[in-house]
């Protein structure tokens, strides 16, 4: 757990988001500390993925400020290398490269963007494929994999940036029941490696195992935001207490 | 296939007997014939390098064409508009004589028949090439553009890497169809005088006065030319086709 103390990583202040006439996020601020784990959760359409999508530019946000590591984005281009660099994202649809075997899935960021030799690339794909448990599945394409295996090279592939924070939006949302276990339990180990991470999930086991910090959103807002066991048993506001009682007694 | 065009063949043959054929022309087995016979293939050479080279510009410039169609500047996608609207309207016959008798005043320089077919065969394909492309481009889940993104990969990479392989997966048909219509369309290179297939036959009417049988060479060879064009792009189509899909 982190401590009071901890270096913020991410330092989101004031942020506001349009589309058109709807506003995503409503000056949204939250900061996250090196190491810490949130738990992103709220209705669909709340603005949960805007607003970790925001994190790593692919929205931008209007007004507020955004900082990741000591760098602001504000789309210039430098900021956003620098800062994409840092962040791993992990996408409900996992959107792998069906054209691509897994493996060349996974080495394609660390040979063309880090600028990694071809052998310790591969390397470097081996050893986060062994971590996500499917190394014997490198050399198949994409469509052959199960949904859970799927989403576990996506986790790789991020991996193999060798990011220090890592967003998950709705990870385990578009799999079969008997495949979301295979996912949260390779998540929760990258939480107890002291991975910084935000989810995006309504997984509650997963959030109360790992959670150092619970959010609660709706409307484009920050409605709440504790620890898990508060959040859980005593949320302050009537808006989270009843998005609690759905998921919680379906 | 093969069978179907033994028969249209043999057919063709048949009716010579009957009526006003007169295949002696072209009938390998006499002198006359068989150097008429090879006078006639003896256009393939140009009809395939004019077509493979003009193809090929096309593909490129109509990739190059297709990427500002793409982009977000309003410029940029008017640019793309602008030239494929202006291009497409353009009769290949007319850039053709354009190109050929009409730019070297512009610029004060000749070029030879070959590379004008190549220049106003390429230039007018090109801008259905970019529209495939754009098509392809655009076919691409936008999710794929996101992993790219998330992996730090530049535009130029995303595109090579990610992108193009998969839409040029997606307009394999239709690139097939326009290597084939590029095939029939270097006929009308003929007309400045480009030794290709088309113009053989021309040449040989007038000396022989058999048009039927000439002519009907002619139809065999583009028949074949494309029957076998078409089956190298369905041959490379299910080659492309590994298990992709998501």
């Amino acid at each position: 757990m982190p401590s009071g103390g901890a270096r913020p990583i991410i330092q989101i202040d004031n942020v506001s988001k349009h589309f058109g006439d709807f506003q995503a996020l409503k000056d949204v601020s939250l900061d996250v500390t090196l190491g810490e784990r949130v738990v992103v959760c709220g209705p669909s359409g709340s603005g949960k993925s805007t607003l970790i999508r925001c994190i790593n530019g692919l929205e931008q946000h209007q007004s507020g400020s955004i900082r990741v590591d000591g760098v602001t984005l504000d789309h210039s281009a430098g900021s956003l290398k620098s800062i994409k660099v840092k962040v791993g994202m992990v996408f409900q649809q996992f959107n792998l490269f069906p054209h691509l075997t897994v493996l060349e899935n996974l080495v394609l960021g660390p040979t063309r963007a880090r600028g990694m030799a071809k052998a310790d690339a591969r390397d470097l794909a081996t050893r986060y494929l062994e971590r996500v448990r499917i190394p014997e599945q490198a050399n198949k394409y994409p469509a052959n994999l199960s949904g859970g295996q799927q989403q576990r090279v996506a986790i790789a592939r991020a991996l193999c940036m060798e990011p220090s924070i890592m967003l998950f939006d709705e990870p385990t949302s578009a799999l079969d029941p008997e495949m979301i276990n295979e996912v949260l339990e390779v998540m929760t180990e990258l939480a107890t490696s002291g991975m910084t991470m935000i989810c995006v999930t309504h997984e509650t086991g997963f959030a109360r195992r790992v959670a150092d910090k619970m959010v609660f959103m709706d409307q484009g807002e920050i409605v709440e935001a504790a620890d898990p066991d508060k959040f859980f048993t005593a949320p302050d506001s009537q808006r989270c207490r009843d998005f609690l009682d759905k998921i919680l007694h379906h | 296939m093969n069978k179907f065009l033994v028969a249209a063949f043999a057919s063709l043959l048949l009716a010579g007997c009957s009526g006003n054929w007169g295949w002696y022309v072209v009938n390998p087995m006499t002198d006359s014939g068989f150097l008429n016979l090879k006078f006639l293939l003896s256009g393939l050479y140009y009809t395939i390098l004019l077509s493979v080279t003009a193809i090929s510009f096309s593909i490129v410039f109509g990739l190059v064409i297709a990427l500002p169609g793409l982009a977000r500047n309003r410029y940029l996608r008017g640019i793309n508009r602008f030239y494929v609207e202006l291009v497409r309207a353009v009769p290949i016959l007319v850039l053709i004589l354009w190109v050929y008798y009409g730019m070297p005043q512009l610029a004060g320089l000749s070029i030879g028949v070959f590379w004008a077919g190549v220049i106003a065969l390429a230039l007018s394909d090109s801008a259905f090439e970019a529209e495939i492309f754009r098509a392809g481009i655009q076919s691409v889940d936008r999710g794929q553009y996101e992993a790219a993104h998330t992996i730090s990969l530049n535009y130029a990479d995303t595109m090579r890497f990610v992108i193009l392989p998969q839409a040029i997966r997606r307009v394999l048909p239709a690139l097939g169809n326009q290597l084939v219509y590029m095939l029939k369309m270097s006929s009308l290179v003929s007309v400045i005088g480009m030794q290709e297939l088309t113009r053989k036959a021309n040449e040989l009417v007038v000396t022989e006065y058999r048009p039927l049988e000439v002519y009907t060479i002619l139809v065999l060879e583009y028949l074949v030319l494309i029957l076998i064009v078409s089956a190298g792009v369905r041959w490379l189509e299910r080659r492309m086709q590994p298990d992709q899909r998501t």
